[in-house]
């Protein structure tokens, strides 16, 4: 079973990070993801690590890479659903990750989204 | 060489006890150990009563010759009743130096006795008195270790209180949170505040949090970077940082200290923070009209 699977929704990619997600699943999701930006066309990418309890700093590195790379394919990615303790781990490791947008939860960046537009032109031409 | 040491001394113990006690009473009076303000003349008088019980009983029991160990079997009735007396005078408030004192106190009479004694044994008295004094003085710091444990006992339990009573998260309105501050903020309570706010954040589903300094007397580097470690944290859980009553003084230190705020935003009040967040969650503060007033 695929780690971390890329789902359509409402005109975004919705990545949903499960617990046991290994560091080549990460690199496999990098890969696929940017395909998908790059097939699709989409402008949005939620990333929801509610699911992650444990994070590092490749962890961390890898979050803001995915948002470098979307960037580098005009789409704007948002961190949802972090718990506490990542939060308080990645502020400890220093990664404060300055590229990635942030939100409570899905809808709240698909809110997010809309207000800045990204959404509604999410099919360009 | 007698078969058990402080053989004398205990003889002394069981002769005269009660002149003893009388002596140590007086002596500590004489040394300012003696609190007539805090303990009573009988209660002074129980517990020294108690003390030199259980010291006779230590001596009766201890056998390592011409060895001294505190930690001894034999010495354990003394260390309980010595721990009991402590405890129950430093919530008196008597200071430790009196503690010690009033143990110190006994050498005298006890000296004295034992050296009427053995007069005629100067090379024995000089071993009693030298081992009683060892032991004495051994009394003396174990109480005031124990006094020690007690008062840090104390701090620690104060400190857990102050730490509960100063992180409370208050809900302003749906979604915007505030996080007053008072006092100082150690590393310890910088993360204490960010865990509760955090976890604020989940419970409520806030979008703006305002942390409030108008209380923190100084802002230090340190202080500086617990704020914005903790601006950091809550962004990343997808809410807003906004760190309200930065006063004009904090403003010039922080400037002078070069601390960067970056994104974070700060203002000078929490009325404009709370405008702020309320604007960002889409409601307005309206003055109403006359007749609608309550109370009037």
């Amino acid at each position: 079973m695929n780690a971390a699977a890329i789902y359509a929704v409402e005109g975004v990619l919705l990545v949903s990070i499960t617990s046991d997600i290994t560091d080549t699943d990460i690199i496999d999701l990098q890969e696929a993801l940017s395909k998908r930006i790059a097939d699709t066309e989409c402008r949005g990418v939620v990333v929801d690590i509610s699911a992650l309890e444990i994070v590092d700093t490749f962890v961390g590195r890898v979050l803001a890479q995915l948002t470098s790379v979307a960037r580098l394919l005009d789409a704007e990615t948002y961190v949802v659903g972090m718990r506490p303790a990542v939060a308080m781990t990645l502020v400890e490791l220093g990664m404060y990750l300055p590229e990635n947008h942030t939100a409570l939860t899905l809808s709240h960046a698909l809110d997010k989204m809309r207000q800045s537009g990204l959404v509604d032109g999410l099919r360009r031409g | 060489m007698p078969d058990k040491i402080l053989e004398t001394t205990l003889e002394v113990l069981k002769e005269d006890a009660e002149g003893i006690l009388a002596a140590w009473i007086e002596q500590a009076d004489e040394d300012g150990a003696k609190r007539i303000d805090l303990f009573s003349e009988k209660e002074e008088r129980d517990q020294a009563a108690s003390l030199l019980r259980s010291f006779r009983l230590g001596v009766r029991d201890a056998s390592k010759e011409g060895e001294f160990d505190l930690q001894d079997e034999s010495w354990a009735d003394l260390r309980g009743i010595l721990a009991e007396i402590t405890h129950e005078r430093v919530e008196r408030g008597v200071l430790p130096g009196e503690m010690a004192a009033l143990i110190l106190a006994l050498k005298t009479p006890l000296f004295e006795r034992v050296t009427e004694k053995l007069e005629k044994d100067p090379e024995r008295l000089i071993e009693e008195v030298l081992l009683v004094s060892k032991a004495i003085d051994a009394f003396a710091i174990y109480s005031n270790e124990v006094f020690i444990a007690e008062r840090e006992q104390v701090i620690e339990r104060q400190r857990d209180e102050m730490m509960e009573l100063s992180t409370p998260v208050v809900e302003l309105w749906d979604k915007v949170l505030t996080l007053p501050l008072i006092g100082t903020l150690d590393s310890l309570r910088a993360q204490e505040v960010m865990e509760s706010l955090l976890q604020a954040i989940v419970e409520r589903q806030a979008e703006v949090v305002i942390v409030d300094i108008t209380g923190v007397k100084t802002v230090d580097t340190q202080v500086a970077q617990h704020l914005l470690r903790t601006a950091a944290a809550v962004r990343l859980m997808g809410a807003r940082c906004i760190i309200s009553g930065i006063s004009p003084k904090i403003a010039q230190t922080m400037v002078e200290l070069g601390v960067d705020v970056g994104e974070v935003r700060t203002r000078s009040s929490l009325r404009s923070a709370l405008m702020d967040a309320l604007t960002s969650v889409g409601v307005a503060i309206r003055p109403i009209d006359d007749d609608k007033r309550s109370g009037k």
